[in-house]
């Protein structure tokens, strides 16, 4: 008996009507003035962070590879768009600027215009190599695919292909991030080294659109690519590549001997949660409106992991509400926003002190709530896990714990 | 002093110059003296310096002060001192010669340039000056700004110094000056290879001004000393060469993008220009056809075209020219300066490897108590680095309450462990024992105690950097040569190094601890079977890691800044260091040190101007080395190894 796709995840249309309320709800409130510009554009943010922890799920809950990297496909997709965005940009300034010069300009006079805007800030007037695409908005958008595919390609096979596993590769995906944030840091990397790329959030050529507008289409694009996405890794994970991976995940040697390619596989996911995750950062960083190496650093990645095992890992749905919970919190919380606690001796202030509670919450998730808030619905859903007296479901390193797994 | 100076005099005296005192110099030009300038005073300043009269030096000294006088009445100079009537007089020898009213006496003030040729006299007098303090300021002086003039001075001042450590720095620093000063070419030469292979700083700095180049074109070959020819596009861009040529007025002026634009603007008529209409002119090649039409009809100045300059470029010859017009000193210099340049590429190596030595001394330490939670127990412990941190703190706290640096590091060693031991054996207990079998988890939850202490230490102690000072006794550095140098409180950190590589092996090999711990390791049911409680095991072994980043941060502390973020800096270092080296193995964490301290320092030495970038090729150098030894350089093998 074979079960249709809807009936076997049933979260899936669940999910997707709850994001649209979500999203009406959202329009309805900016239109009538009831939520501000910048929270739309928090809201949007979220919404691409959601996207990102939806690929870690899909690579860690579903294939147990913990790649503690993937905030570096991130930050490389925003760095994409930036480029065009930023380029583009400058070129509206630089000919306006050239207009009211005597002559009409000519194309290398405005390409050296371009430079000396972008590049003036690092003492240099050309135009790297790298940007010799940042003219093109199809070309850069297909970068923005293309590059962190092509670098998460590579990495991977070169991992995978060595039977790097478990903390071994979590260590390597670290070390990755940290070579190419350091890299980036350098001034002579071609992309502005500390400074990072700015200015991000003004679109070229809609300078007459309010940012009103403009964090609502974002808002509205961030939220049709989470639905998206959401759709298209609930078909994989329901079908058979998502048995095999799940497979992978518990138990690779026995994959292996059954014939199947565990490498394949492996790299297949990891490539195309890659892309996955530099989409959600081409979305994020015209709304957050600058980006700078400090976002590849590694520890933006353990959060990746963090958000995943918070909300549950292994479920798609946990993965969104772990970002969501645990991002819009920390924005509360850091925002001075949340009321501090007098306790004689001294004051809590969430400021100071919202790090402490994070780093514990998460300690206590991991050792009594491995389900996280996804526990939660298998606990309405009256859903069990299995009694096997403590045991993982499988010998491997990222296999599901017994509390993790579903009966 | 009186026998020196008659020794300078016969040395000096090849200047016909009568001897006469002081004072008959000074009366024979006191008008020159009284109004002294720059240009005119030399030949005064030299009679006074070749007299031979015991008193000049004091007058010099009193003129450079504004300590010498001349009486109005009769023109006669004294040595003055200003007091209440007016000024204590002293005749030229330094007896008392009475008193005079302010406005009796003209005080001579001699300008700055006037100060500096006193002072330069006054070097032959201090060379042989009998307070040896004087004697070593005066050479520094010298060395610090050779001129010509030192010479002969300090050359009249070798026979007679009775310091030999002086005469030998006098001798050096005559032929320094010799080498570069003296007239005579034989000498110069001779006074080049006397040194050698000489590795001093000084050496190369009397030597590289020889061969100090300028560019020069020409048409045909100049009679200068040649280093090279040039050719243009190989050893200078062609644009750098027609630069040359119009700075030396051998060709027009190229006409650059801006200049073409001011021009074409300047001759903006009826909406177009040159008969090219306005907005035709978005393109290069346009704006040239304007400016050729210009050109044609004489309004703007000819311009060197594209072909011309190629021609005239051509027709010219570009050399290096020695600003040194003697080719013997430079041809000597420059052989000098090439097995000089060999002898320190020798030493640079020698200190690179110290560099690398000490670097891996740092990261082994950093990363010894790593190897052995993870290496021995399996366990990744993310909160490694704030253990270190909370070391560096431990021993910033110490030295709030004891002053004495060298007491206050003997207790804030043991001191770091204790504290570091303890927050090891609270978090085995509370978090890690729940999590053996799950290393993924584990990383994680100790991640979460990572970041919570991390801002837990930001809040007690603030963001500022805190300093851990060391002894007196660890400043400064043990100096081979003016290459190879390393410092006191490198040596320390790799003694430190070298003592817990020891301790660790004696741990393991020796105790009865260490022999549980393997046992552990290997066959946890095992050893419980024969009576060892693995429990306990781990909970001491994992204190003893989480100790040694403690003692660690103490040391690290020392010379990086004491902040929160000190141990996350090391984090990845250390995590690199224990899988590069090969996990459960103390020799392991010895070879990754050495290996990646010794990469780094190395990958620096070639891009030394870029630290980041020498990470980055490091990190990516690992990605691709563990591609080959995925278990790392030394591996577990048999039923250790675990597959």
């Amino acid at each position: 008996m074979t079960r249709s796709f809807l009936t076997r995840t049933p979260s899936l249309l669940i999910f997707i009507t709850c994001l649209a309320i979500f999203t009406i709800f959202v329009t309805l409130a900016a239109h009538t003035g009831l939520i501000s510009t910048s929270f739309v554009k928090t809201l949007g943010k979220t919404l691409c962070l959601c996207l990102a922890a939806l690929a870690m799920d899909l690579i860690w809950g579903y294939a147990g590879i913990l790649s503690l990297g993937h905030m570096a496909f991130f930050a490389l997709g925003g760095y994409m768009i930036g480029m065009w965005l930023m380029y583009a940009r400058t070129e509206e300034i630089v000919v306006a600027s050239l207009m009211n010069s005597g002559l009409p300009a000519t194309p290398e006079e405005i390409q050296q215009g371009i430079a000396s805007q972008i590049f003036g800030v690092v003492g240099a007037s050309d135009l790297p190599t790298i940007w010799s695409f940042a003219h093109s908005l199809p070309l850069q958008l297909i970068l923005v695919v293309a590059l962190p595919g092509l670098l998460a390609l590579i990495f991977g096979w070169l991992a995978f292909r060595s039977r790097v596993t478990g903390v071994y590769l979590s260590i390597l995906t670290q070390a990755m991030t940290l070579a190419l944030a350091l890299y980036l840091f350098q001034n002579d990397s071609g992309l502005r080294g500390n400074n990072g790329l700015s200015g991000l959030q003004n679109l070229p050529g809609l300078d007459a659109v309010s940012q009103d507008s403009i964090s609502l289409w974002f808002f509205w694009a961030s939220a049709a690519a989470l639905g998206l996405a959401y759709l298209t890794l609930s078909w994989i994970v329901s079908g058979k590549f998502g048995s095999v991976i799940r497979a992978i995940r518990d138990d690779e040697a026995r994959v292996r001997f059954l014939g199947y390619s565990v490498e394949g596989y492996k790299l297949f996911v990891f490539t195309l949660t890659a892309v996955i995750v530099a989409l959600a950062g081409a979305l994020y960083y015209p709304q957050a409106g600058i980006i700078n190496p400090a976002e590849l650093a590694p520890i933006a990645s353990i959060y990746l992991a963090v958000w995943v095992a918070i909300g549950g890992r292994g479920r798609l749905y946990g993965a969104v509400i772990g970002a969501a919970v645990v991002s819009l919190l920390s924005s509360w919380f850091t925002g001075g926003r949340a009321p501090s606690i007098p306790l004689g001796f001294m004051t809590i202030n969430w400021v100071d002190w919202w790090q402490v509670l994070l780093g514990a919450a998460f300690v206590c998730v991991t050792l009594f709530a491995p389900k996280g808030i996804g526990g939660l619905f298998d606990h309405f859903a009256g859903l069990h896990s299995p009694d096997r007296k403590g045991a993982p479901l499988g010998p491997d390193q990222g296999s599901l714990q017994e509390k993790e797994a579903i009966e | 002093m009186r026998f020196l100076l008659a020794c300078l005099l016969a040395l000096l005296c090849a200047a016909p110059l009568r001897a006469e005192t002081a004072a008959e110099i000074l009366s024979t030009n006191a008008a020159l003296v009284e109004k002294a300038s720059r240009q005119t005073i030399s030949p005064v300043i030299d009679a006074l310096g070749a007299s031979g009269d015991p008193a000049a030096a004091q007058v010099l000294e009193s003129w450079g002060n504004k300590g010498l006088g001349i009486r109005k009445s009769d023109g006669i100079f004294f040595l003055i001192t200003a007091n209440e009537g007016g000024y204590a007089l002293r005749d030229l020898t330094g007896a008392a010669a009475g008193q005079a009213a302010k406005s009796d006496i003209t005080e001579l003030k001699p300008n700055a340039g006037v100060r500096g040729m006193i002072a330069t006299a006054l070097v032959q007098f201090t060379l042989s000056d009998p307070d040896a303090t004087k004697r070593a300021a005066a050479l520094d002086s010298i060395a610090k700004d050779p001129k010509p003039e030192a010479l002969a001075p300090l050359r009249a001042a070798i026979p007679n110094e009775p310091d030999a450590t002086l005469k030998a720095q006098k001798q050096r620093l005559e032929r320094l000056l010799t080498l570069r000063f003296d007239p005579d070419s034989a000498a110069r030469i001779q006074a080049i290879n006397s040194f050698g292979a000489d590795l001093g700083l000084d050496l190369r700095g009397a030597l590289n001004p020889l061969l100090a180049t300028t560019k020069l074109a020409a048409a045909t070959p100049p009679t200068a000393n040649i280093a090279r020819e040039l050719k243009p596009g190989r050893d200078l861009t062609e644009s750098e060469a027609y630069d040359l040529l119009v700075s030396a007025n051998l060709a027009p002026a190229r006409l650059t993008i801006a200049a073409a634009r001011t021009a074409l603007i300047a001759n903006l008529a009826n909406g177009a220009v040159g008969g090219v209409p306005l907005a035709d002119l978005n393109t290069q090649a346009a704006r040239d056809r304007a400016y050729t039409a210009l050109e044609a009809a004489g309004t703007v100045p000819q311009a060197a075209t594209d072909d011309e300059a190629a021609a005239a470029l051509k027709a010219h010859h570009f050399y290096d020219i020695y600003t040194e017009p003697d080719p013997a000193v430079t041809t000597a210099a420059s052989a000098a300066l090439k097995s000089i340049g060999h002898k320190v590429a020798a030493m640079q190596a020698a200190d690179l490897a110290l560099d690398g030595l000490s670097l891996a001394s740092i990261y082994f330490l950093a990363a010894i108590g790593l190897a052995i939670t993870f290496g021995v127990m399996g366990v990744i412990n993310m909160a490694h680095g704030e253990f270190i941190t909370m070391g560096a703190y431990t021993g910033y706290v110490v030295q709030l309450y004891v002053p004495n640096y060298t007491a206050s590091i003997l207790i804030a060693l043991p001191l770091a462990f204790a504290v570091t031991f303890a927050a090891g054996v609270a978090m085995e207990r509370l978090i890690i024992r729940h999590l053996y079998k799950r290393p993924l988890e584990t990383l994680l939850a100790t991640f979460g105690i990572s970041i919570a202490l991390q801002q837990i230490l930001k809040n007690v102690f603030g963001t500022q950097a805190r300093p851990l000072t060391s002894p007196a006794w660890l400043d400064g550095a043990l100096s081979f040569n003016d290459v190879v140098s390393i410092s006191y409180i490198r040596i320390a950190i790799f003694v430190l190094a070298l003592l817990f590589l020891t301790f660790f092996l004696w741990l393991m090999k020796r105790t009865r601890l260490g022999l549980e711990v393997r046992a552990v390791t290997q066959n946890p049911t095992m050893a419980a079977s024969m009576g060892i409680n693995p429990d306990r095991i781990n909970m001491l072994t994992f204190g003893l890691g989480s100790g040694i980043a403690g003692i660690a941060g103490v040391a690290i502390g020392l010379f990086a800044k004491v902040t929160s973020e000190l141990g996350t800096d090391y984090i990845v270092q250390s995590f690199m260091t224990v899988v590069v080296g090969g996990v459960g193995n103390i020799w392991g964490a010895l070879a990754g040190a050495t290996m990646i301290g010794g990469l780094q320092k190395l990958i620096e030495f070639f891009n030394p101007s870029n630290t980041l970038a020498a990470q980055t090729y490091m990190i990516l150098f690992i990605i691709l080395f563990i591609q080959f030894r995925p278990r790392g350089i030394i591996t577990l093998k048999g039923r250790a190894a675990g597959d």
